[in-house]
C-alpha cells in the first residue's frame, strides 16, 4: 500500500516546522552528535534512519529537550520550533514538550486505568473543562490511535493489561491527547510483532494529516513505507537527507548507499 | 584425649585425606586430568568429607548421650531413701549435680596433684580424706553429704574415663577407615564431583534450618510459658482487663489492654513522624539529590539506623522529655498544662519516629529507584513537571512497596523497647492524652522479669504471653505488608 513513497515537494527552510542548525550533543566526554543540520516538514513524517549508535536517538530527544533530564549532556547549536530557538534561556521546557510530544521504543503505559493513561496530559495542562470534556478528548485521542473499539468496554481497565501493541497504540492516544504539534516516535515498533508493527505503521501514516512526525526506526523498510524524507546518520553525522524515494533509489553519499544495501551497519 | 584435641584431629585427617585423595586421582588418571570425571580438587573434597563428617557426627552423638548413659548406672549408687519420694530430702537431680561436683572436685585435685590417680579411685578411701582434699582444691561441700556420695563419684569418674577414652578411639577409628573407604573409591569413573556438590547443598540447607529451627523453638517456648500462664490467671482478665497492676504478694491484676493502649499510642505517635520525613526525604535523594549528595546523604542517614537505641532513650529522657514540658508542661511556652513530666508517650513517640525514618526512607528509597525511567520519561514527555511526574506517576506505582515499607516500620516500633522504659515512663493506664506517662508491652515484659523471678508464678509468666502477644502482633504486621507489596506489586520487565 505505501510501497511507492509519496514524493511532494522539497520542504524549505521557511515553511519548515523544525529547524536544527549546527547541532552538536556531548556526554560527557563522547561526542555523540556532531554539526547536524536539518529542517523537518510540517504535516509529513520524517525518518531518521542509520547504524545502532548512530545519534539518531540522542538528536530526536534534543527537539524535546528530554535530553534535559540527563545530566552529562550537553547541546549546543540552534533548534528553531515555527521560529523560535527551543533552548532559549525563557523557553520552559515543560510547555514545549506539550507542543513536541513523544513516544518510546518500549510501550510505557503509567500503572493507571485506560482512561487515567489518556487523561494525564489534559488534566496536568488544563484542557478540559468538565468531565464531559474529557471524556470527548479521551474517546477522540483512543479513536486517533485506533485502539477505541479495542479498549471503549474497559477503560477503567488497567493499561499495563494490554497487549503489547495496545500499549503502544495507548501510549500515541496520550501523546496526541494533549494535541502536539510535533510527534517524536522512537523506534515505536522496535518491540512489537509484525500485526501490531502494521497496525502503527497505518496509524502514523495517517496521523501525517495532522501532525509533524518524526520517527527513529532501524528497519528501512518501515522508514521507505511511511515516511516522505528520510536523514541518515552514521557516526554521528548526518549523512545524507532528502526525499525517501530519492535516499533508497539514488543515495548520493557512498555511506548511505552502503547502508541500505547491508553492506554496513 | 580432650574434645578441644579431637576435633583438630579430625580435621588434620581430613586435610591429609584432601591431599591422599588429590594425589590418587592424579596417579590413576595417570596425570592426565582429562581421563578424570571429576577434577582432582573433587576427589580430594570427597576424601576429606568422609574423613571428616561420620567422625565429627559421632562425636556430637556421643557427647550428647553419654552423660545419660553415666547418669543411669551412677543413679544404681544412690540410695532410695536420698530420692525425695517422701517429699522431704534433696531431689535425684540435686543429688546428682552432687556426685558430679564431687567428681569434678576429684579431678581437681589430681590434676592439682594433691592427691594421685590411685589415690581418688581407691575404694579405701574414707569421707573425711574426700573433705580434707576438696577443701585443699577450694571445692566446699554440704554438709550432708551421705556416706554414697564418693563411691557414686567414683565410679562416675570412672565411666566418664573409660566413656572418653573409647569416644577418642571409635571417633579416630571411623575418620581413618572413611578416609581409607574413600581413598580406595577414587577412581577415573568415579562421580567425586556429585559427593561434593550435594555437600555444600546439604551445607547450605543445614545453615538455612538453623534459623527456622531457632524461630520455632521461640515459638514453642513461648507457647507452653502462655499455657501455663492462662493455667494459672484467667484468659478473660488478661485480654479485657483495663487495669494493669502486679503485686509478687499475690492479688495482681494483670490486664494487657493498658499496654496494648500505651504501645499502639507510641507506635502510631512514632509512624506519624517517621511516614512523612522518611518518605520525603526518599523522594528527595532518589529524584532529585544529584549523585554526588546522594552519596553523602543516604549512608549519613543511614547511620540514625545504626545508633544503639539506648542512646536514643537518652535523648528523649535529656533532651526531647525537658523541651516538650517546656512548651506543653505548667509554666510552659503555650500556657497549657498537658504534660506533667517529661517521661510522656510523646516523648518516647517522636524519637522512636525520628529513629524509624532512615528505615521508611531507605526502603522507599530503594523501591521508587526500582520505578522504571521510562515511566518518568513518558510523563516528562508529555509536559508534566517533575513534581507533577513523582506525585501522579512515580509514587502511585511505588506505592505498594512504601505501604510494605511503613508496615515494617510499624512491627519495629511495636517492638521497641529501650527508648520506650526511657521515654515513656512506668504508668500503665489508658490515657487519651498523649502527654502522660504511658508503658508499653515490651517494657513491662522487662520489668516483670527483671531480678530474682520465680518461674511460676504468674506474675512472671505473664511475660511469656505479652511476648505471645507481641510476636502474634507483629507476626501479623510483617504478613499483612508482605502479601501488600506481593498483589499489588506492578510487574516490570
Amino acid at each position: 500500500m505505501y510501497d511507492t513513497p509519496l514524493t511532494e515537494a522539497d520542504v524549505s527552510t521557511e515553511d519548515a516546522k523544525i529547524l536544527a542548525r549546527n547541532v552538536q550533543v556531548h556526554y560527557g566526554t563522547t561526542h555523540a552528535i556532531k554539526d547536524v543540520s536539518v529542517a523537518i516538514g510540517d504535516k509529513a513524517v520524517t525518518a531518521f534512519i542509520g547504524p545502532s549508535g548512530c545519534g539518531k536517538s540522542t538528536f530526536l530527544r534534543c527537539l524535546n529537550r528530554m535530553n534535559d533530564t540527563i545530566d552529562a549532556c550537553r547541546v549546543r547549536g540552534t533548534i528553531l520550533l515555527d521560529g523560535d530557538d527551543i533552548y532559549h534561556r525563557r523557553v520552559d521546557p515543560v510547555q514545549l514538550r506539550a507542543r513536541v510530544g513523544m513516544v518510546f521504543q518500549k510501550p510505557n503505559p503509567f500503572p493507571k486505568s485506560v482512561y487515567d493513561n489518556v487523561a494525564y496530559g489534559p488534566r496536568i495542562h488544563g484542557l478540559a473543562n468538565s468531565r464531559a470534556d474529557l471524556d470527548r478528548i479521551v474517546e477522540k485521542s483512543l479513536r486517533r490511535a485506533a485502539l477505541w473499539e479495542e479498549v471503549k468496554d474497559r477503560l477503567s481497565a488497567p493499561g499495563t493489561g494490554l497487549s503489547g501493541g495496545q500499549q503502544q497504540r495507548l501510549c500515541i492516544a496520550r501523546a496526541v491527547a494533549t494535541e502536539p504539534e510535533v510527534l517524536l516516535m522512537d523506534e515505536p515498533c522496535s518491540a512489537l510483532d509484525p500485526i501490531a508493527t502494521a497496525q502503527i505503521e497505518d496509524l502514523i501514516y495517517e496521523l501525517r494529516d495532522r501532525f509533524s512526525v518524526v520517527i527513529v526506526t532501524h528497519s528501512m523498510q518501515q522508514a521507505a513505507r511511511i515516511s516522505q524524507k528520510t536523514a541518515f546518520f552514521h557516526l554521528g553525522h548526518l549523512v545524507e537527507f532528502g526525499e525517501t524515494g530519492q535516499i533508497f533509489t539514488n543515495p548520493q553519499d557512498p555511506r548511505t548507499e552502503s547502508y541500505i544495501t547491508g553492506r554496513i551497519g | 584425649m580432650p574434645v578441644t584435641w579431637l576435633i583438630p584431629s579430625i580435621l588434620l585427617l581430613a586435610l591429609i585425606g584432601y591431599w591422599a585423595g588429590r594425589a590418587r586421582a592424579l596417579a590413576v588418571a595417570g596425570g592426565d586430568t582429562r581421563a578424570l570425571h571429576s577434577l582432582p580438587g573433587h576427589h580430594g573434597g570427597h576424601v576429606a568429607l568422609f574423613a571428616s563428617a561420620p567422625a565429627l557426627a559421632l562425636l556430637v552423638v556421643w557427647l550428647l548421650t553419654q552423660p545419660f548413659v553415666i547418669n543411669g548406672r551412677v543413679a544404681e549408687l544412690i540410695p532410695d531413701s536420698a530420692n525425695s519420694a517422701t517429699g522431704e530430702g534433696p531431689s535425684a537431680a540435686l543429688m546428682m549435680s552432687e556426685v558430679r561436683r564431687v567428681a569434678a572436685g576429684l579431678d581437681l585435685a589430681v590434676r592439682e596433684g594433691v592427691i594421685t590417680a590411685g589415690q581418688a579411685d581407691s575404694p579405701r578411701t574414707g569421707a573425711d580424706d574426700m573433705r580434707a582434699w576438696l577443701a585443699g582444691v577450694g571445692v566446699a561441700l554440704g554438709g550432708e553429704t551421705g556416706p554414697w556420695v564418693l563411691p557414686a563419684a567414683q565410679r562416675y569418674r570412672a565411666l566418664s574415663a573409660t566413656g572418653h577414652l573409647m569416644m577418642t578411639i571409635a571417633v579416630i577409628a571411623l575418620s581413618a577407615a572413611g578416609l581409607a573407604g574413600a581413598l580406595r573409591r577414587v577412581r577415573p569413573q568415579f562421580r567425586a564431583r556429585d559427593v561434593t556438590e550435594r555437600a555444600v547443598k546439604a551445607g547450605l540447607f543445614a545453615a538455612a534450618s538453623i534459623a527456622i529451627l531457632t524461630t520455632l523453638g521461640i515459638v514453642l517456648s513461648l507457647v507452653f510459658n502462655t499455657i501455663e500462664f492462662l493455667r494459672l490467671y484467667p484468659a478473660v482478665d488478661f485480654f479485657f482487663g483495663l487495669t494493669w497492676a502486679p503485686s509478687f504478694g499475690g492479688g495482681s491484676e494483670l490486664g494487657i489492654l493498658p499496654l496494648l493502649w500505651g504501645t499502639l499510642s507510641i507506635s502510631v505517635i512514632a509512624l506519624a513522624v517517621a511516614t512523612p520525613i522518611g518518605l520525603f526525604a526518599a523522594v528527595y535523594l532518589s529524584e532529585y539529590a544529584t549523585p554526588a549528595i546522594r552519596a553523602f546523604a543516604k549512608p549519613l542517614l543511614e547511620v540514625l539506623a545504626g545508633i544503639p537505641t539506648t542512646v536514643y532513650g537518652l535523648f528523649a529522657l535529656q533532651i526531647v522529655g525537658p523541651l516538650l514540658v517546656s512548651a506543653f508542661g505548667e509554666g510552659g511556652v503555650l500556657g497549657v498544662t498537658w504534660m506533667g513530666s517529661g517521661t510522656a508517650a510523646m516523648t518516647a513517640g517522636l524519637v522512636l519516629g525520628v529513629m524509624l525514618i532512615p528505615f521508611i526512607s531507605s526502603l522507599s528509597d530503594d523501591i521508587i529507584n526500582a520505578v522504571p525511567q521510562t515511566l518518568r520519561d513518558g510523563s516528562l514527555s508529555l509536559g508534566a513537571t517533575r513534581s507533577e511526574t513523582i506525585r501522579q506517576v512515580v509514587l502511585p506505582a511505588a506505592l505498594p512497596g512504601i505501604a510494605g515499607a511503613i508496615l515494617l516500620a510499624a512491627s519495629r516500633a511495636i517492638g521497641e523497647t529501650m527508648i520506650v522504659v526511657l521515654g515513656a515512663g512506668a504508668a500503665a493506664r489508658l490515657s487519651l492524652n498523649p502527654f502522660e506517662a504511658m508503658t508499653t508491652i515490651t517494657a513491662k515484659i522487662v520489668s516483670q522479669l527483671t531480678g530474682d523471678t520465680d518461674f511460676s508464678s504468674p506474675e512472671a509468666l505473664v511475660a511469656f504471653a505479652l511476648g505471645m502477644t507481641l510476636f502474634v502482633l507483629t507476626l501479623a504486621l510483617n504478613a499483612l505488608a508482605l502479601y501488600i507489596v506481593r498483589t499489588y506489586r506492578e510487574q516490570y520487565e
